[in-house]
């Protein structure tokens, strides 16, 4: 009882509760107004109306194959999003830092860089030997170039001051590097983290909606989405929409906690 | 009088003889200093004042060893810093400089960026270097908030835990580059009392800075005004007011007398900056 009162007692989560009941309440006059007036409202007049949604969701819940979507498309994001950071991280700051290592590597990589995520899809479905790992190459893709250009921004703008302050107290190059640049860069990281998730999410459902990953690669949410659509299923195709915005915002909220975590100094903003 | 001070033998007497500086990107030289030359006694406070720009900065920066110098040289205690043959000098603890928008670790406590210097050097214990930072920001006024990042403290506590930081590594010269500049009057007031308690402590020699023709007169021994861009030495001022000062000495006579000396000379460099910045623009 106490935890329920003290969770309606936050001002922030009263207010988060609200908008989302005020957001359903919106959704459902849009969806019914056809059913009222025989007038369809653009864009959602077609909508099914979260009752039926609701429903829809009640239905797939106890499925095997609905988990089973949430747990293949959240093993390809969180393996092509956990390479990308390994990569990347390292990558950035050592283009941020090193003169030649940036001289060689990054003109291909800005070449390489417009290449939106999913023009890679097609070669990379026949290069990769099974349909799991080219799309975990896409999602790696998606996350990785995004990484890289906010580690280099972050490390290349920090404060010459903090530089100059550390090299005189006698800090050596390692130190210069593991005491300074990479707290300073952390920031940078952090951002770099949360956009390339986002966009991992949105590559990963292409993905699985082009591969048809059904036969080889096991599903996932695109795949469920699609599937959906193809069965003709408006109420399911919804469901997968929800189920997708929830398990974006669970890896955002995820990155902020290890960004607390990491970055204490960030606590007071 | 001057440099009243605890160590055993003064240390920190710079001597800046003939320095020029000329700034070249693609081409357009710039002279940021020229010809300029002064002499800083061990354990002095040594104000330099100037219109915005003049490369007052620039001095400071090539006695940090951030930049090099293009003639002349600078000696500290005799030891050539730089000079012909070797344009910059090298960056070392004993010349710690405190900046002018502040440069405590964001991502390290108070006492953390304290004991920072002493830990990278390898001269004390990562154990020792905290207890002697603690030590030293509870001598600053600074007991309660040395688990604070700087993020969480005022400006002025920040200031006064960057000059503590730099004390630690107890350098000969403090060079200080307009650190008060973007605070109020009242706050002034305190940094300016606390620096003189700090000097009267330590003795180090200080470099300062600044374009605030009252704060040069109440904590320097010296004031030199040089002149808008190239950064010449236009005239030296003593202030013979002995210490500890209060801030009731700015009220005195003397102080006034001074003010009014110091004033006149910074006062023609300005216009002739402001007539400069004018024509630049147009």
């Amino acid at each position: 009882m106490s935890i329920v009162n003290s969770f309606f007692s936050n001002t922030t989560t009263r207010r988060g509760v609200g908008a989302i009941v005020g957001f359903v309440i919106i959704w459902y006059f849009g969806a019914m107004v056809d059913d009222w007036t025989g007038y369809d409202v653009l864009g959602i007049g077609l909508v099914p109306p979260p009752g039926d949604v609701f429903t829809a969701f009640l239905g797939v819940i106890p499925k095997a194959g609905y988990w089973m979507s949430w747990v293949s498309s959240f093993s390809r994001v969180l393996t092509g999003f956990l390479v990308a950071m390994l990569i990347g991280i390292p990558f950035g700051l050592l283009l941020a830092v090193n003169r030649y290592f940036r001289g060689v590597f990054f003109p291909p990589f800005e070449i390489l860089r417009p290449i939106p995520p999913l023009a890679w899809v097609p070669a990379s479905l026949i290069f990769w030997p099974t349909n799991e790992m080219s799309i975990a190459f896409v999602t790696f893709l998606g996350a990785f170039f995004t990484i890289v250009i906010n580690v280099l921004g972050g490390a290349r703008s920090i404060d010459i001051s903090y530089l100059r302050a550390a090299q005189s107290m006698g800090a050596s190059q390692f130190d210069l590097f593991w005491k300074i640049i990479l707290p300073g860069t952390l920031p940078s990281i952090f951002t770099g983290a949360a956009v390339g998730m986002g966009i991992t999410w949105e590559v990963v459902l292409a993905a699985e909606m082009i591969s048809g990953g059904g036969t080889q690669g096991g599903g996932g949410l695109g795949f469920f989405i699609w599937n959906s659509y193809m069965g003709g299923s408006l109420e399911q195709i919804v469901v997968g929409m929800i189920s997708i915005g929830i398990a974006g915002y669970l890896c955002s909220s995820a990155i902020r906690k290890i960004g607390f975590y990491f970055m204490p100094w960030r606590r007071l903003f | 009088m001057a440099g009243k001070s605890h160590k055993k033998e003064q240390t920190g007497a710079l001597s800046i003889k003939n320095v020029t500086k000329i700034y070249d990107p693609s081409g357009v030289n710039v002279k940021a200093v020229d010809d300029c030359s002064m002499e800083i006694a061990a354990g002095e406070v040594c104000m330099i004042v100037g219109p915005s720009g003049c490369g007052k900065t620039t001095l400071l920066n090539a006695i940090a060893g951030f930049h090099s110098i293009t003639e002349g040289s600078i000696h500290l205690d005799g030891d050539l810093l730089c000079g012909p043959g070797k344009p910059k000098a090298e960056q070392s603890a004993e010349r710690m400089v405190v900046f002018q928008h502040g440069a405590l670790f964001p991502w390290k406590t108070l006492q953390e960026n304290v004991a920072y210097g002493p830990t990278v050097q390898s001269a004390m214990s990562a154990g020792e270097a905290m207890e002697k930072a603690g030590q030293m920001l509870a001598e600053a006024g600074l007991g309660q908030f040395i688990k604070k990042y700087p993020g969480e403290v005022s400006s002025g506590m920040a200031r006064r835990a960057e000059i503590v930081r730099a004390l630690i590594n107890d350098p000969k010269v403090l060079l200080l580059d307009e650190p008060y500049r973007a605070m109020d009057a009242l706050t002034k007031q305190i940094m300016h009392e606390s620096l003189l308690e700090t000097y009267d402590r330590t003795g180090v020699t200080i470099f300062f800075i600044t374009h605030d023709l009252e704060e040069a007169i109440f904590l320097g021994d010296k004031v030199h005004v040089v002149t808008t861009r190239p950064c010449q030495l236009k005239k030296t001022v003593e202030v013979r007011i002995p210490r500890p000062r209060s801030f009731e000495t700015q009220s005195s006579e003397e102080f006034r007398t001074l003010l009014e000396e110091v004033n006149e000379a910074v006062h023609e460099e300005a216009v002739k900056a402001f007539q400069a910045g004018e024509r630049e623009m147009a």
